[in-house]
């Protein structure tokens, strides 16, 4: 658990973080996303203190970041940035290994921990441990950034737009990976970026993140249909917000269970989209709906269009 | 004809020039007076003529391999045309004769070098320290069997073997001193500039003035401190410390060093990618932990390669520090001048350029190393 308790930070006269206060549950997958100059950044570097605060607290678990030694606090977080920042000197598996060699681990568990991130992290062609970073393309380098951030089995990782510089193909394999490793390890993760169809994609909850301040704090689907004020409705996408819900919701929760449809089966665990793009693609306006290894349904499009509650 | 291919024609032209316009050698009465010209051998008047000639013709093809290959022999036999020369004329004089070498050989040596050294350029590293170790032991080899004993200057050095290699020794000490201290006290000095954002500071600055403070004036001026130290602290003076001598020597030429190597040394630390020092310092790793883990590694090429001017500046400038007693082979150049021995002055001033050459080819091969990935 991270709480974020009146924190306050400027840099000269310019106020980045104003009195901001946050909690980000255990297992979460939390986003905080605006625009640049928002202080998301910033906010995120003060939990592993990179960034020294200059009112309130931050806490893990309770416990004051400020009075832990910072090394050793590090070391306990993972830390994964936009430029990777890999060594250019060491290899990919070294790369990987950092935190584990500074936390002292044995060269056995060390080396099994990296050959387990590599397959996790689909770095899985032959050698590629032994190469240096610059021979590999930018989402392979990211995905290694990442798999140095998750080494240590770190409790809560910080991510501050990791997949902002890659190309859309790259970076929604990339997405779907983080997202499937945070299900499977629980692990605390707090992501920065600009990118709102990002945040509703991976986040459990997402905070909108406007002058140093919490514009507004919830789920992607609470943000997209109670917007606080206008500013946020203006940052979900105003009009365009009905798209990025139909992105957040599964097929399985809006299908009519047990009725029939022709044509190709969609995926229970599909979103709203991929239906709806289905449906133009086969030129239908309903489809049936396999889930759970059989046909469990179908979707229909006026149920996508009435799909507010 | 390339830009690449000029230093190639231009150089065996000004050997070619040298062996006609120079004498090749000279024939003295003793070691002192300056005697007769002799005009080139004609051996190395038509290997002269060969190299041009091959100069002319690789230059439009392009070979490299050709070129230093001829130029190779060229260093390697002039000597020994020359000794064969010397061994003739000897013949017919005085037991006191000697026989200097003339600016004729001179040149052509000295362009046949240089030659060398530039279309060596092009070859692997290995190949580079090969080709001058080759040649160091052809010349050694031919020497210690005394082929060029017949030479002035290989007279000298007979007649002055003992304090020859003292000297070699005391100026290897001299640079190697310097160098130490230099890295010693200016990688702190760049790595505090640096991170304090500090490079165009004050102490850069100091540094940089005192670069055009001439050398001679320096060593000058510090006699009078460091015997005052001496006199002051006399356990000093007891370790030899004092107006002149080698502490004087040592300080000015680590003063000379220091902005080099602190420019360098801010280079390098400057070469290290800001993302991989931002995430070094996110992933825990304290300050030292990024000095020794992320930062020297990375910026050790760049270090290394400025170690290496300072080091042959060095070997340059330590020549002065004999002028107030510190030795080494400068020691040869003054002495000569002063009592009007050429030989004297050439034995001190190929050792100093040889000497330099060595450290140099030692500094590249340790780069070409460092470069190379594990």
């Amino acid at each position: 658990m991270i709480e974020f308790e009146h924190v306050s930070k400027r840099f000269g006269e310019h106020v980045v973080i104003d009195d901001l206060s946050l909690r980000v549950d255990d297992g979460e997958f939390f986003v905080l996303v605006g625009p640049s100059g928002s202080g998301k950044s910033t906010l995120l570097r003060t939990v592993n203190r990179l960034v020294p605060i200059d009112a309130g607290s931050v806490r893990i678990d309770g416990v004051d970041v400020a009075t832990q030694a910072v090394e050793p606090l590090r070391r306990g977080i993972g830390y994964a940035i936009q430029s990777v920042g890999l060594f250019p000197h060491r290899t990919v598996g070294e790369n990987i290994a950092t935190v584990p060699r500074l936390l002292g681990w044995s060269d056995g568990d060390t080396r099994a921990r990296v050959a387990e991130l590599l397959v996790l992290l689909k770095l899985d062609e032959p050698g590629i441990a032994d190469r240096y970073p610059d021979t590999l393309s930018g989402g392979q380098q990211q995905r290694v950034g990442v798999a140095r951030a998750l080494a240590a089995r770190p409790r809560i990782v910080l991510m501050d737009e990791p997949f902002g510089a890659l190309d859309p193909v790259t970076r929604e394999s990339l997405q779907a990976s983080l997202k499937a490793i945070q299900r499977d390890t629980a692990t605390t993760i707090l992501f920065v970026t600009h990118d709102m169809d990002e945040a509703f994609g991976l986040g459990h909850r997402v905070a909108l993140m406007l002058d140093g301040k919490v514009a507004q704090v919830g789920t992607p689907l609470e943000l997209i249909r109670h917007p606080v004020n206008e500013r946020v409705r203006e940052f979900v996408g105003g009009s365009r917000a009905r798209l990025r819900e139909l992105a957040v919701r599964q097929v399985r929760d809006s299908m009519r269970k047990g009725e029939v449809a022709d044509g190709d089966a969609i995926d229970g665990g599909a979103s709203l989209q991929d239906a709806l793009g289905a449906m133009l693609t086969q030129g239908r306006d309903r489809l049936p709906v396999f889930d759970d290894g059989q046909l469990a349904g179908a979707i229909l499009l006026a149920d996508l269009v009435a799909s507010r509650e | 004809m390339t830009p690449r291919a000029l230093p190639v024609v231009l150089l065996a032209c000004i050997g070619f020039v040298a062996a006609l316009a120079f004498p090749f050698l000279y024939v003295t009465p003793n070691r002192l007076l300056s005697g007769e010209p002799h005009s080139p051998h004609v051996v190395a008047l038509a290997l002269t003529c060969v190299l041009l000639a091959a100069a002319g013709v690789t230059s439009v093809r392009g070979s490299r391999v050709a070129v230093a290959l001829l130029a190779w022999a060229l260093i390697a036999g002039l000597p020994l045309l020359a000794s064969i020369d010397a061994r003739t004329l000897l013949l017919a004089a005085a037991p006191s004769a000697r026989v200097p070498l003339g600016a004729g050989f001179w040149l052509m040596w000295l362009s046949a070098s240089l030659l060398l050294l530039d279309r060596l350029r092009a070859i692997r590293m290995a190949g580079r320290v090969v080709a001058w170790i080759a040649l160091l032991v052809a010349i050694v080899v031919m020497g210690s069997a005394g082929a060029f004993d017949t030479l002035a200057l290989v007279r000298e050095f007979h007649a002055q073997r003992g304090p020859f290699m003292d000297a070699l020794l005391t100026h290897l000490t001299l640079a190697a001193t310097t160098l130490v201290l230099a890295l010693v006290i200016g990688a702190p000095l760049g790595w505090w500039a640096w991170r304090t954002r500090r490079t165009d500071g004050a102490v850069v600055g100091m540094l940089a003035f005192l670069q055009t403070v001439p050398s001679l004036a320096l060593f000058a001026l510090l006699i009078g401190p460091f015997a005052w130290l001496a006199r002051a602290w006399p356990a000093l003076g007891a370790l030899g410390f004092g107006g002149t001598g080698a502490a004087p020597a040592v300080f000015a030429l680590v003063l000379y060093a220091l902005l080099p190597v602190v420019r360098y040394t801010i280079a390098g630390l400057g070469a290290v990618p800001a993302d991989a020092r931002e995430a070094a310092r996110g992933l825990g790793m304290t300050r030292l932990q990024l000095l020794s883990r992320v930062q020297l590694p990375l910026g050790w090429p760049v270090l290394l390669a400025g170690l290496r001017i300072v080091a042959v500046q060095t070997i340059g400038l330590a020549a002065v520090a004999t002028l107030i007693g510190a030795g080494g082979l400068g020691r040869f150049v003054f002495l000569g001048i002063g009592q009007g021995a050429n030989d004297m002055v050439m034995l001190g001033t190929l050792a100093i350029i040889a000497l330099a050459l060595a450290v140099d080819l030692l500094f590249q091969a340790m780069l070409a190393f460092t470069e190379r990935r594990p």
